[in-house]
């Protein structure tokens, strides 16, 4: 009962503290709160790539009653795919490159690179247009069997993914230019670099899951 | 400054001078009227929307219900035509899954986690915003299908090949899929910003093990959002492309696999129904301890059981395909994983019993609704582990047995435990407490109508009744109990008729002064939620907490004397923050409104004309360039944001009279807590 | 759960040490390029059947690869590791999962339903 007199009415329990001099104290782990997302985001996004892939994976075969028809799988080019993969796998080396270049300060050859690797992943995307083409004037379209379907969805996906990630890397280059972002927002470059490789290891597992692996 | 956003995209010139948003607006500034609503980024406005939009949902998805037990009221009903009984009982579930369930528990997760965490706001508050307009666009854009040609009528599981075109040739499915991909949109924005507020934001000293139960489980329950969504997209893409685009990967004259759907959907679909009732699962070990008067029994074994559903909620989810051919070696697999899923669970269930054993038990409503819970979720979670037992499930499937089983999990366990949370976290939100007595009014009408509701149909199933069917005849022997089911429903809408009356009535009577103020930390409460006035201040807290302890604030006002006795040392309501402190925060944002009103008009176009997709897409881009354009925070706006709650009455002074009762016969009751 | 608690410090010394000088990771680039030609030299030559597991264990070493040091995990707190690879094990262990049930669990003589399969 006694001790209970002691205590100051005034006194908060959570009263002025060392941390008053932030709006927000420091973030618990110390990592960048738009990094995590990134990350977070792309676990996420394994789901989408994996639901997708066995989708593809189970129906590649299927071809319905009509026997003459293809599956996509027939029609591949690996020589070709081989060069678009090899060019989707440099750009990575080349966003790394960006990354690096603006945490040194150095803005044009990070610009130069990002342009670099946005025009790399265009390369990649008309590369795919040039297969889609392909495979339509083979008489393989989008709703010609279950297989077409299936594969036109995992790829165009993905083209899509890294269509968004030119966008993005256009969008950045701008920015930069324009002076909006400078070198001491180089993890801006990092972030979208994240997303960029992202959709590079997914073409890595399409590449020998879907193209390879017979 | 804004502090939890990122930082601006650089609005300062290297001359120092300060270029206006390029080409954008500026920040609204609005602090009072439906503008500071519409364009708000506060978690707290954002959390009381997401409730409130629910409980619209709720209403109308009760009316379904209703419409359901009408038909059913007698053999060989007329009032519903089968086609009109297929849409209502498919929009009745996926109402109350996605509709009510979800966004009630995103109110509590965005107004209760940044306060029980010490935080200001979450990690992102304008993408807080954009989760919740999305939400309200998507539920509108489902629903827009009853005036579109009718609802989706292929259940909320919407089983594809059933679905395809050929078998559901009006638009409702159409508004299915894209609705809940617009809806899944907003989950997934929402649970990355939660998941990253809690990992990030939490105050000095919180540790994960020192983060209070409800924190946990709603973290526990993004994550199973963040991985179960793309899952349904993925299924609902698919079907889209087939239904839209003439796709071919339900079509089964091509040789498609009718079970691919029906992975994809419960794959997403069981960890779905972690998500609807882990939330609940922590409201009520909030308020359990807390009207026991005892610390929650095994902290960390309730932390870790939650950890354990999540994982292992990834491993049973062909359970609710038994009978649909996969094989004897899938069931036995699934069956088995099943009956394991219900050791963590029940391990929670003995805990909130032993937390119970031996407290000082106060019967506020709160309580009554949390035991409830416990109770309640225990009978549907029994008739669970009898599913998992493939032959009794051969048995049990599509008939009223089912729906019995998930009735008493969703609205026994999940719903009442919202409903707990809401009475228990009223004054928090609003600053006064909702009546008692109607409370109670409430809490028994609904339990004995839901008892009367569901109930029966564990006897009607078993008797034979299959679900999903508009009609039975008088012959089958089903009347009786099937009255009664009915009679039960309009129970139930009686006491939510109690608890809207509830509402209005201690509204106006806080209005109008009869019903006084609520204080900081009006149930003794135990998180950093009740350090705070009533109703919670702007910018939550004037000084950051330092925790120091599990039950951080509980351990403020409870000490050891020098015998080892907890005592009380101090009144919560009297050493609650003041709420007197005006830091800055956030501006509020025009574009998160913007951005999400693109995404109906897109899915609009892809099912009618596509120009309109066209127009959406438009303005998606649009919102993202001003979103990220914008100018970080209204330089002219200083500290402006506390003004609105200066009406708040300081308890400082009322309460010291309170501070020096230390009863002993209470205090004896609290087992130390770590 | 400690790199949590503790991590308040380390976060202000997390710029250092990041990553490989650009050299460091032409290399590493070089190192993909040639696992890429092993991929490929596979459709053109007859590995027998060593070919899917070739491809496959080079598809993983090449995702680890990137992942480690392009996306910088390997420098990087483990917390962004533990993150999506949570989603990377969840992905391929329920779609496992999905596809054996789908595949090989399956009864290919048709079901006897009095046997609930």
């Amino acid at each position: 009962m006694d001790n209970a007199t002691e205590v100051n009415t005034s006194q908060l329990a959570y009263g002025p503290t060392e941390w008053d001099d932030y709006d927000v104290p420091p973030l618990t782990t110390g990592l960048s709160n738009e990094k995590m997302t990134m990350w977070a985001f792309l676990g996420s996004d394994c789901l989408l790539f994996a639901a997708l892939i066995s989708t593809y994976l189970l129906l590649r075969n299927r071809v319905g009653p009509d026997t003459d028809g293809s599956t996509a799988a027939e029609l591949f080019d690996i020589p070709f795919t081989s060069v678009s993969s090899f060019v989707l796998l440099m750009s990575s080396l080349t966003m790394v490159l960006a990354v690096t270049s603006i945490g040194r300060g150095e803005i044009e050859r990070c610009k130069m690179w990002l342009l670099t690797t946005a025009t790399l992943g265009a390369v990649f995307i008309a590369g795919q247009v040039y297969e889609f083409t392909g495979f339509y004037r083979e008489g393989l379209g989008f709703t010609t069997n279950i297989s077409s379907s299936a594969f036109f969805t995992l790829t165009g996906f993905h083209g899509v993914h890294v269509s968004l990630g030119i966008i993005m890397l256009v969008t950045l280059w701008s920015l930069i230019s324009r002076g909006n972002i400078g070198a001491e927002r180089a993890e801006t470059v990092e972030i979208i670099g994240l997303y960029w490789h992202f959709v590079d290891i997914v073409w890595i597992v399409i590449f020998a899951v879907v193209y390879l692996i017979p | 400054m804004a502090i939890t956003e990122e930082p601006p995209l650089i609005l300062e010139l290297e001359s120092g001078e300060t270029k206006p948003s390029t080409g954008a607006f500026a920040r609204p500034t609005y602090a009072k009227g439906w503008r500071a609503w519409v364009f708000t980024v506060d978690h707290k406005k954002i959390g009381i929307m997401y409730g409130a939009v629910a409980m619209f949902w709720f209403l109308w998805g009760g009316i379904e219900a209703l419409l359901i037990r009408t038909q059913l009221l007698t053999p060989n009903g007329t009032v519903l035509t089968a086609e009109q009984y297929n849409q209502i009982f498919t929009m009745h579930g996926t109402t109350m899954v996605f509709l009510v369930i979800m966004p009630l528990a995103a109110a509590f997760a965005n107004y209760i986690v940044p306060l029980q965490i010490g935080a200001r706001d979450v990690a992102f508050p304008r993408m807080n915003a954009l989760g919740l307009w999305i939400f309200v666009f998507g539920g509108i854009f489902l629903n827009l299908s009853w005036f579109l040609g009718g609802g989706p009528d292929g259940g909320w599981f919407a089983y594809a090949p059933n679905t395809s075109v050929t078998f559901s040739p009006g638009a409702g499915m159409d508004f299915y899929a894209m609705g809940l991909q617009i809806a899944g949109i907003a989950s997934l924005v929402g649970a990355i910003n939660l998941i990253v507020t809690i990992i990030n934001m939490r105050a000095p000293g919180m540790t994960l093990l020192r983060m209070p139960v409800f924190t946990w489980m709603i973290l526990v329950v993004q994550f199973l959002l963040l991985f179960a969504l793309p899952v349904i997209t993925v299924a609902l893409v698919l079907l889209s492309l087939d239904r839209t685009f003439d796709a071919n990967f339900f079509n089964v004259g091509m040789g498609a696999d009718p079970l691919l759907w029906q992975h994809l959907f419960w794959i997403f679909g069981h960890p779905e129904v972690y998500i609807l009732i882990l939330p609940s699962f922590g409201i009520v070990s909030e308020t359990l301890p807390v009207f026991s008067r005892k610390p929650l029994f095994g902290y960390s074994v309730i932390v870790i059981s939650g950890a354990a559903i999540g994982f292992m909620g990834w491993g049973v989810w062909a359970h609710h395909m038994f009978v649909s051919g996969l094989g004897p070696v899938s069931v036995a697999a699934f069956s088995a994983t099943t009956m394991f899923i219900a050791v963590p669970t029940g391990v929670k269930i003995l805990n909130w019993i032993a937390t119970m054993w031996g407290g000082k038990i106060t019967f506020t409503v709160p309580m009554m609704f949390s035991i409830s819970l416990v109770s309640m979720f225990t009978i549907g979670g029994l008739s669970g582990v009898m599913h998992s037992v493939a032959p009794a499930d051969t048995q049990q499937t599509d008939t009223y047995f089912i729906v019995a089983h998930f009735h008493y999990v969703l609205f026994g366990g999940a719903l009442m435990g919202l409903f707990a949370g809401m009475y228990y976290w009223w004054p928090k939100a609003f600053g006064y407490k909702l009546n008692e007595t109607l409370g109670k009014w409430h809490f028994w009408i609904v339990l004995v109508g839901f008892n009367l509701t569901f109930g029966p149909m564990h006897i009607l199933g078993l008797q034979g009744m299959a679900r999903r069917h508009s009609r039975y005849g008088p012959e089958d022997g089903f009347d009786f109990w099937n009255l009664m089911v009915s009679i039960g429903a309009f129970v139930i809408l009686i006491g939510m008729i109690i608890f809207a009356i509830n509402i209005v009535k201690t509204w106006l009577g806080y209005k109008a002064g009869t019903i006084e103020q609520s204080p900081a930390d009006p149930w003794d409460g135990r998180t950093l939620e009740w350090s705070i006035p009533s109703p919670t201040p702007e910018h939550n807290f004037d000084y950051v907490p330092v925790v120091t302890d599990l039950d951080d604030f509980w351990h403020k006002k409870y000490q050891k004397d020098e015998n080892g006795k907890l005592r009380k040392v101090a009144d919560g309501n009297a050493i609650a923050q003041l709420g007197d402190q005006h830091p800055h925060l956030p501006s509020p944002s025009y574009w998160p409104i913007v951005l999400a009103s693109g995404l109906p008009l897109i899915a609009l176009g892809l099912i009618y004309t596509l120009w309109l997709t066209g127009i959406g897409l438009l303005v998606l881009v649009a919102a993202i360039y001003g979103w990220s354009l914008e100018p970080h925070t209204d330089p002219d706006v200083g500290h402006g944001h506390g003004d609105d709650h200066d009406d708040h009455d300081e308890p400082d002074g009322d309460h010291s009279e309170n501070l020096i009762d230390s009863p002993k016969d209470e205090s004896t009751e609290e087992a130390p807590v770590g | 759960m400690n790199v949590i608690t503790d991590s308040h410090v380390e976060g202000t010394v997390e710029h250092e040490d990041h990553g490989l000088s650009d050299l460091g990771y032409i290399k590493i680039a070089l190192l993909l390029a040639v696992l890429t030609a092993i991929e490929v030299l596979t459709y053109f030559v007859d590995f027998g059947v060593l070919e899917v597991p070739s491809l496959l264990i080079l598809m993983v070493v090449k995702f680890q690869i990137v992942i480690s040091y392009f996306m910088h995990l390997k420098f990087d707190s483990k917390i962004f590791s533990y993150l999506f690879i949570t989603g990377l094990v969840l992905a391929v262990v329920v779609f496992a999962a999905m596809a054996t049930s789908l595949v090989f669990w399956t009864d290919p003589a048709g079901c006897d339903a009095g046997r609930f399969c």
